[in-house]
């Protein structure tokens, strides 16, 4: 009985390892208010829950006979001589044991089964509320934390939620079974045993003290093995390229040897506890013989008694060293359960008006009326914007780093919400619209052309899922796509790898207009989607997007002057604001920033 | 097993401490029979006192055992998996470009983390747990044999049956580990994409479908995992149920003895308590045996990496390359990433020392290919590459990188200082050389207007720097290995016209003198180009300076003239 094995406390399993990708939080061991959030997740699974803890409830009773049993036999039936009894004794205890391993098994399955299914459930939520979180959420948080909580976290909650709870309840059940049998088997001999009790509680509260210190370093230490293997990971080109390959493996073993020392550390903490445990156990055991053999030859107390007390003090002890490791797991649940609970209490900043109205289908017409617009409240990004597209225009910004050209472009689609004034589509308020009405008519080719894994035609697909693969076949023509993706040795359906990094940059922005163009938008952003391409491909994608702008009304963001040469309005963008509008012979002919940067390039 | 060998005295010592633990452990019940038997029923109260007192005794010397034993096996345990994850780190580093292409990072971190985490446990606890148990098995055992023969065989006649349903627990368990991990690792990938590609998600209002979708991927995950519970909530407490039997049969047959006076009263509560003991080490196998499991398929997972070799690796003969002066002969060089779709077919050229080649083409045509293979990130799959007479493939990797540098768009910095970054590229270079580079590249006025200036930390934990100014650290970092050969793109990040110029400024700083390969995307790169390859599905289709080109291709004169329109730059 040194070490429990099956309900290792998840700080020494390998979950705890993955748990702890995000920041250590420092608060309380055991809030009471997350506790109690946390428990409202069992609330769909009363019936099933219910039944568990009556399941264990009948398990710990039939596992409590058995030692009775025992004693029967060996006070009564063996020393009455009396064989009958014995063989109907034994027979009840066969029949004990088929009745707990079925209690037992079913008690586990409905356990597992509840919690799986409020893992899967939480998960599938904090999916829903990511996906309705705003942008600015998603630029602010870092995406391996983000995918902590919704696989790791989530699975730490759900070790205190099933068999947690269960075990808790279970084993305080059953002790006080045992606490109630024994006292009424001999006062004395029990009020013995329980006298090691304090030295008990002593020793738990000194190794939990320090433990929590210590289990915390470990945790901080293996942050920092994932995170620089993590690092080299996305470096490791770099690194190959200046051949510092054993630079960075010196850097990274010493990191990793902390995370061993730590933890060695740590566990020895746990290697004097768990044997101290056992010695008070043992010394139970020693006090139980030495006063129940004294009161024995005293004729005080029968044999049968003493052998079925000593097989209750082990038991007595297991689920106090249960209880003490579930301490551990519940710290663990509480770090996790509080950053799942803040990600869920994040209210998305952007989300549909009660009163939002569908979008009917868009004409184009686009107005910025008085806009204002500050990521963070001291810094404003846009200042004062009047702007009005009318439809099937192309408009142009231009302008410095900076200027705010990609934030303006992002409000038509409202990505982001103004701070003051507004943006009207078709005379629309777009806060007053659904979100999904008004952006299943836009088009949006990014500057960093993103690739989903999976095929070429599932990314060009992604935007309207249920497109033919003729429909799919046409867009990528009409993006100059079609000819690369054929010659590829597996053409549409071959795979894309993470980042994409089987395509090259041009391949990839071809495919994002062929997304666009697919998506048949009425209105269409392109943020610098040819910033970062060859000439030659730059060609293609300028013919490509000729055919896209057609008869739509489209804001082109570039950052080579050359290629919006022919757009109906050029907006010269400066600190937030747009200094210069006209078309390029008036702007040239101004003389201004505009005719500026003409000439520089 | 093989992983504990730098360990083996701990583990000796471990092992050793374990066998003097068992030999407690199985001479505690003796005691205690001893206690009943002499003492109790005898009705000696002074043994009792003095054995009891010897019992704790034992009980202290297990515990101080249990102890060292403990710290023995975490060490070694701990030390197993630090030199896993650090051979696994040096394994990647290894690996070719075309293997890190093919992985993705979330598997490679799972495998490093969470795989050799579980291979820890098993080296460490659990496979002590299973020696500990074969020990206390046949030590209890023999002890059982010794007290009654015949109560013994019968007690342990459910053993076989026991070990059977232990072992097919493992068996079914381990394949069907193997599916919930790899479904656990395709629901994480899904929800990685559709956080990176959050602004796609919702600039096309397609969150229901990626709802939908992720929402499968859980249903399956639950599903198998809920089959896997029943599994084991309906096997495991079986192992118990079969060693509870064995109980059952002892207190029957073995009290049918007493009564028949063939057997004492403290006999028959010694053998109840080494079957008890018996049991523990079984029922433990009930939850080792998954863990096991588990761990062979982590095993599986982690050798994958390990065994994996990479594609380009040094020649046994491999010598050192002496400083070259810059000489670049391409003979003949075929190149496939996958069989049968060539992406380079027959490109022969050669480059005289400080000669700028400009390569142009199509996107897909080629040209990164090219600049990839000078440095042996792949490897062509027939011709070969001559840097100043040594075919690249005989000389060491470590000494070729280290005279070439690559200056590509897509920057990666590390997490650290700004002055770690650019001292990357010569570690161990001077204060002074390092902030030369830094002014040859352009960035030297920017880093000043830093709060803590080059000590200024960059990255998750620090400044973001904007595109421009990362090219520009970039640039310091190569100018300061000062290479004889340099790959770059002339491409400018998204940056406006002003840092663009600067960026320009400081990548003519880093040309000058050296061997160059230019991804060119402007004229100006062409026009004083010492030799322009244009490249077509794979082929060189023609190669001379800008003024040769201009004369005798017709595409190349249609290809400048339309990128003069087009860009004008």
């Amino acid at each position: 009985m040194s070490f429990s094995f099956g309900s290792t406390g998840s700080a020494m399993g390998p979950r705890s390892v993955m748990q702890s990708f995000g920041r250590d939080s420092a608060g309380q061991a055991i809030d009471p208010r997350i506790l109690m959030r946390l428990l409202a997740f069992l609330k769909p699974h009363k019936a099933r829950m219910f039944a568990a803890l009556l399941l264990m409830l009948i398990s710990s009773a039939f596992a409590l006979t058995s030692p009775y049993l025992i004693k029967i036999a060996i006070d009564e039936n063996i020393a009455g001589n009396d064989t009958v009894g014995l063989f109907y004794t034994t027979l009840l205890m066969a029949v004990v044991f088929v009745a707990l391993y079925v209690t037992t098994s079913l008690q586990q399955y409905l356990l597992s089964w509840i919690g799986l299914r409020v893992l899967t459930s939480l998960r599938a939520r904090l999916f829903a509320h990511l996906q309705a979180l705003s942008v600015s959420y998603h630029n602010s948080h870092i995406v391996g934390v983000t995918i902590s909580r919704v696989i790791s976290d989530v699975s730490v909650i759900n070790d205190l939620l099933s068999s947690g709870v269960a075990t808790i309840i279970g084993d305080t059940v059953v002790l006080a079974g045992i606490v109630a049998v024994m006292l009424s088997l001999d006062i004395s001999l029990a009020l013995a045993t329980f006298a090691v009790l304090p030295l008990m509680l002593l020793a738990t509260w000194i190794f939990s003290r320090r433990a929590r210190v210590a289990f915390r370093q470990t945790r901080q230490r293996v942050a920092a093995v994932v995170g620089g293997l993590a690092e080299d990971i996305s470096g490791i080109r770099v690194i190959q390229a200046f051949a510092r390959e054993g630079v960075s493996s010196d850097r990274f073993e010493e990191v990793n040897r902390a995370n061993r020392d730590a933890n060695i550390d740590a566990m020895s903490l746990s290697f004097i506890f768990l044997p101290t445990v056992d010695f008070l156990g043992v010394l139970a055991t020693a006090t139980v013989l030495w006063l129940g053999g004294i009161a024995v030859a005293r004729g005080e107390l029968t044999l049968g008694t003493v052998v079925a007390f000593l097989a209750y003090v082990t038991r007595f002890f297991q689920p106090i060293q249960d209880l003490s490791q579930i301490y551990t797991t519940m710290q663990s649940a509480m770090a996790g359960g509080e950053r799942v609970l803040e990600l869920l209490d994040t209210k998305p900043l952007i989300y549909d008006e009660a009163a939002a109205v569908d979008m009917p289908r868009i004409t184009g017409k686009v107005e910025f009326r008085q806009v204002g617009f500050a990521y963070q409240l001291d810094r404003k990004i846009l200042r004062d914007i009047n702007l009005i597209i009318e439809p099937g225009q192309t408009v142009a910004l231009v302008g410095p780093t900076g200027a705010g050209k990609t934030t303006l472009a992002s409000l038509v689609a409202r990505l982001y919400d103004v701070a003051e004034g507004a943006v009207l589509v078709d005379g629309y308020d777009v806060r007053m619209l659904t979100q999904r009405s008004l952006r299943r008519q836009m088009g949006l080719v990014p500057q960093d052309p993103f690739l989903f894994t999976g095929t070429v035609a599932d990314n060009i697909r992604f935007s309207s899922p249920r497109a033919t693969m003729a429909a799919v076949e046409n867009a990528a023509r009409a993006a100059n796509a079609h000819a690369f993706i054929s010659a590829l040795p597996e053409g549409y359906a071959t795979k894309i790898l993470e980042g994409g990094v089987n395509m090259s940059q041009g391949q990839r922005q071809l495919i994002c207009i062929a997304r666009a163009i697919l998506a048949d938008p009425r209105i269409l952003i392109l943020d610098e989607a040819t910033a970062s391409v060859d000439t030659l491909t730059e060609m293609l994608i300028q013919d490509a997007l000729q055919k896209l702008l057609a008869d739509r009304t489209a804001i082109v963001i570039a950052h080579r002057l050359a290629t919006i040469r022919k757009a109906d309005l050029i907006c010269v963008m400066a600190n937030g604001q747009i200094v210069e509008r006209g078309s390029h012979s008036e702007l040239i002919a101004r003389g201004g920033l505009y005719a500026d940067l003409s000439l520089r390039q | 097993m093989e992983c504990l060998r730098p360990y083996w005295r701990t583990t000796l010592a471990a092992y050793l401490a374990l066998l003097a633990i068992n030999a407690v452990a199985l001479t505690i019940p003796q005691f205690i029979r001893w206690i009943v038997d002499s003492g109790i029923a005898r009705q000696d109260t002074d043994l009792i006192s003095r054995s009891v007192l010897g019992l704790l005794l034992l009980a202290l010397l297990k515990s101080v055992f249990t102890y060292f034993q403990g710290c023995w096996t975490e060490t070694a345990s701990q030390n197993v998996a630090c030199d896993l994850r650090n051979a696994i780190h040096r394994q990647l580093a290894r690996l070719s470009f075309s293997w890190h292409d093919r992985s993705e990072t979330g598997q490679i971190l799972t495998r490093a983390i969470q795989d050799v985490e579980r291979i820890r446990f098993v080296t460490g606890r659990a496979f002590l747990r299973i020696i500990d148990g074969l020990v206390l098995v046949i030590g209890s055992s023999v002890l059982l044999l010794l007290i009654n023969p015949l109560l013994a065989l019968l007690a342990m006649a459910t053993m076989p049956l026991l070990a059977w349903r232990a072992m097919s627990l493992g068996r079914r368990l381990r394949p069907m580990s193997l599916v919930i991990q790899k479904q656990l690792g395709k629901l994480t990938a899904r929800l990685e994409q559709n956080l990176r590609g959050v602004r796609i998600v919702k600039a096309f209002a397609q969150e229901d479908a990626e709802i939908a979708r992720f929402a499968r991927a859980n249903r399956r995950w639950f599903s198998l995992s809920a089959l896997t519970a029943r599994l084991q909530a309906f096997t495991a407490p079986q192992i118990d149920m079969i060693a509870n039997f064995s109980t059952v049969i002892v207190i029957g047959y073995g009290g049918y003895l007493v009564t028949c006076n063939q057997l004492t009263t403290g006999e028959l509560v010694a053998f109840a308590t080494y079957l008890g003991q018996l049991t523990v080490p079984v029922r433990r196998m009930g939850n080792i045996v998954p863990a096991v499991a588990l761990a062979m398929t982590s095993g599986t997972r982690i050798f994958e990496i390990l065994d994996t070799l990479s594609e380009v690796t040094d020649a046994p003969d491999a010598r050192p390359l002496p400083p070259v002066k810059g000489k670049v002969i391409f003979e003949d060089v075929v190149f496939g990433y996958v069989h049968n779709h060539r992406i380079l077919q027959g490109v022969s050229f050669a480059v005289r020392p400080g000669q700028i080649v400009a390569l142009l083409g199509t996107t897909g045509s080629g040209k990164s290919t090219i600049i990839n293979l000078i440095p042996r990130f792949y490897d062509p799959t027939a011709g070969r590459i001559l840097i100043d007479e040594h075919d690249i493939r005989k000389v060491t990797l470590a000494s070729l990188r280290e005279q070439i540098g690559t200056v590509l768009q897509e920057t990666t910095l590390f997490a650290t200082t700004i002055r770690e970054n650019i001292l990357f590229g010569r570690p161990g270079a001077g204060e002074e050389a390092m902030l030369a580079a830094a002014r040859a590249a352009q960035a030297d006025d920017f880093i000043r207007e830093m709060p803590q200036g080059y000590d200024t930390l960059i990255g998750e934990r620090g400044v973001t720097l904007s595109g421009g100014q990362k090219q520009r650290v970039a640039i310091a970092r190569t100018l300061l290995r000062d290479p004889r050969i340099l790959i770059l793109d002339d491409a400018t990040a998204s940056v406006d016209t002003a840092t663009e110029r600067q960026i320009q400024i400081a990548l003519e700083h880093l040309m000058a003198g050296r061997t160059c390969f230019v991804i060119a995307q402007r004229l100006s790169t062409l026009r004083k180009a010492d030799m322009i390859l244009i490249l077509e599905h794979g082929q060189l289709v023609a190669q001379g300076t800008h003024a040769e080109l201009m004369k005798s291709s017709g595409l190349y004169a249609e290809l400048y003239h339309q990128q003069e329109r087009a860009g004008g730059l």
